[in-house]
């Protein structure tokens, strides 16, 4: 049981501060089960490409609810999708205004700037 | 440049900043209210699934000068003890209040439901089903924070310096993470409740959030630390297998409920070998579990993620069902059956004990500036009872809210632009063309992480916490000032990355020098060089600026005097 079988998988994120230009970058991230598309947006942040924008804060608990994206088609909390081996489609939310890759603009009118 | 004014600002909107936006909005000053992520969801608060203590005396009968008994003995003689007088004293006023304002604490036969927690003498622990106490708690606070006309919220907003004019704090420089700008604040004062450095270790159980920054800004400030070698590590957080909508150091009422044994990568029971839990040659050390899991590890005897087994499969299932109610479930979806899997647990950072200097005003010694929350030091000495970290956020909230709001009814509002050396050295960097370095922020970030975890963290040696501290001032004088950062004003995380890590260094700085100065072992600070504790080190240690470099100081703990109040 404490052999964990290394695997991975194929991140295709949605780069870019508009949607009409922009462009899929693809990312190669090892994993082991039960690690969540959160983690690897994190570990291409910190391994491969730090200006991939993302948005979250509580990483473990799915407490800040901050983390959405659209995953293979679908609106997810990115925290509460496990990686599968294979190629796993990122986007920003489709309905909210794009700031920069990943991140929509999900502030609060009340708390803006 | 964007500039704003108000009467109090609030760096930090975890428990500790709303309920300090509340206090200093119901006495009727205006409020900013900053937050680097989403006003209400960053932080330490969200996180903390488990319990609050505070003495209510519904389960049964309590005083709160029993629970400062109890945070007294915990705090193993370094408690700042007016704070943690406050902190008890008006902990169940708070709780009570929150309950007001909607909070559902559990209830039973028409009272708050208080249970036992380890280093309570009393069941004083209330909590909001299931293991659902932070985020009921934040949801609470953002409601209340929304209906107030006089707070406004303004989220994604880092703040990386505070305005410091002739040792008066005049408001913050702070980054829009949004576009990229950089805002001027001004205020009459400023309270700092952006707490916790649970990031700055490898292993934690923290929230992105906890990168230390309050610590750095105060510093920086000119206002003074205290204790910061007191970081708490949890012994049997979670390791493997990744377990997402769980707080990590779950398992810890569990294993005593149950019985969850520890084996080490060999599936041998191993802390006996270490003397036992409750006696041996060891017994100073706090907990002789996260002691025995590292040396295990250290000895080639760990499990493949580092630390130990913690094994619930001699546990009937129904018994497993009765005690873990619907986690048991959650921990199904996780892929995790405790019928036949043992998780991995060990040893990870999970709050600060150390930090601001205030009184019992929540002051420090710039005038204007506060500290609220886990940001201020010294309320639980050298060790943290569990329950008292979010009880701290509402009392400590709460006054520093009330004494900012009062102070600026007599002060003025200084619209300076004070020289933000912060601000304008951060822009030099991102603007810097001969950048020399081509790590990322991020990348380094990483780097400090372990470095702390392996030469900073549960135990430590002078050796170790000499080589942290060369390789840190490294970072700081060579890496820091030559990152290459990315181009775009829009989200852009390696701006936000870059000026965090500044403070994290900083931070990282003032905890290895002050675990270096301490040689004994005490509570959460453990020294295998110095096993014991010293009389001589009953003290806190204060550590300031001067002429940009650290210097600490010793000084004799705050003692609380008694005059007659509470139950005996």
């Amino acid at each position: 049981m404490n052999e964990q079988e290394a695997r991975s998988t194929i991140l295709r994120i949605r780069r870019g501060t508009s949607r009409r230009a922009g462009r899929f970058d693809d990312f190669e991230v090892a994993y082991e089960d039960g690690m969540s598309v959160l983690d690897a947006l994190r570990w291409i942040r910190t391994n491969l490409d730090s200006t991939l924008a993302i948005r979250y804060s509580c990483i473990n608990a799915n407490a800040c609810k901050t983390c959405l994206a659209r995953v293979n088609g679908k609106v997810e909390y990115t925290c509460m999708v496990k990686l599968t081996p294979g190629v796993i489609t990122v986007e920003p939310l489709p309905k909210r205004p794009l700031i920069r890759d990943l991140v929509t603009d999900i502030v609060p009118d009340e708390e803006k700037l | 440049m964007q500039q704003l004014s108000t009467d109090v600002l609030i760096v930090g909107a975890g428990g500790a900043g709303m309920y300090a936006a509340i206090a200093a909005a119901r006495v009727g000053a205006s409020v900013i209210l900053l937050d680097k992520s989403l006003v209400g969801r960053g932080g330490a608060t969200v996180m903390a699934q488990m319990t609050v203590a505070a003495a209510l005396g519904q389960q049964e009968p309590d005083d709160w000068t029993i629970h400062l008994e109890d945070t007294l003995k915990a705090g193993r003689g370094l408690c700042n003890e007016e704070l943690s007088a406050l902190l008890c004293r008006e902990g169940p006023e708070r709780i009570l209040e929150m309950e007001e304002w909607g909070t559902r604490w559990a209830r039973e036969d028409g009272h708050i439901k208080q249970e036992m927690a380890p280093g309570h003498s009393r069941k004083r622990c209330c909590y909001v089903d299931f293991l659902n106490t932070g985020p009921a708690v934040a949801a609470t606070l953002r409601r209340k924070v929304g209906e107030i006309q006089e707070i406004r919220r303004i989220s994604n907003i880092a703040v990386i310096e505070i305005l410091v004019k002739d040792g008066r704090a005049l408001g913050a420089a702070a980054f829009h993470v949004a576009d990229g700008g950089l805002v001027m604040f001004h205020s009459k004062a400023v309270i700092l409740a952006a707490g916790g450095l649970t990031k700055l270790y490898a292993r934690n159980s923290a929230s992105a959030n906890m990168g230390g920054e309050a610590y750095a800004l105060a510093l920086w400030a000119g206002a003074e630390l205290v204790d910061m070698e007191f970081v708490q590590f949890f012994p049997i957080g979670h390791l493997a297998p990744r377990l997402v909508g769980m707080d990590p150091i779950m398992w810890d009422p569990f294993r005593y409920k149950l019985g969850g044994k520890l084996l080490n990568g060999r599936f041998e029971e191993f802390v006996d070998r270490y003397g036992g839990e409750d006696f041996g040659k060891y017994s100073a050390m706090r907990d002789l579990a996260a002691y025995a899991i590292l040396k295990e590890v250290d000895a080639g005897r760990g499990t493949p993620h580092g630390g130990a087994y913690l094994d619930f499969r001699h546990v009937l299932e129904r018994d497993l069902r009765a005690a873990f109610g619907p986690v048991i479930d959650r921990l199904l979806a996780n892929g995790i059956d405790l019928t036949k899997t043992p998780v991995e647990v060990g040893p990870m950072a999970h709050y600060h004990m150390g930090g601001v200097r205030v009184n019992a005003n929540m002051e420090t010694r710039i005038e204007g500036l506060y500290a609220a929350g886990e940001a201020v030091g010294g309320a639980n000495g050298a060790n943290r009872l569990s329950g008292n970290a979010i009880t701290e956020a509402f009392v400590f909230g709460a006054r520093a809210g009330a004494c900012a709001a009062d102070f600026s009814r007599h002060a003025e509002l200084r619209r300076e632009i004070v020289p933000a050396h912060a601000a304008f050295e951060g822009l030099e960097a991102l603007s810097h063309s001969g950048a020399k370095e081509n790590r990322t922020p991020a990348s380094l970030q990483a780097e400090l992480q372990q470095l702390m975890w392996e030469q900073a963290g549960p135990f430590r040696t002078g050796e170790k916490l000499a080589a942290a501290q060369r390789r840190i001032k490294q970072m700081q004088q060579e890496e820091l000032p030559n990152l290459r950062l990315s181009q775009g004003d829009a989200f852009n995380l390696d701006v936000q990355d870059w000026f965090e890590l500044r403070a994290m260094l900083t931070t990282a700085e003032t905890v290895v020098a002050a675990a270096l100065a301490r040689t004994e072992s005490r509570g959460a600070h453990q020294r295998e060089d110095y096993p014991d504790s010293a009389e001589a080190l009953l003290k806190n240690q204060v550590m300031e600026l001067k002429s940009g470099r650290l210097a600490t100081r010793w000084t004799a703990p705050v003692r609380w005097q008694h005059n007659g109040e509470g139950h005996r």
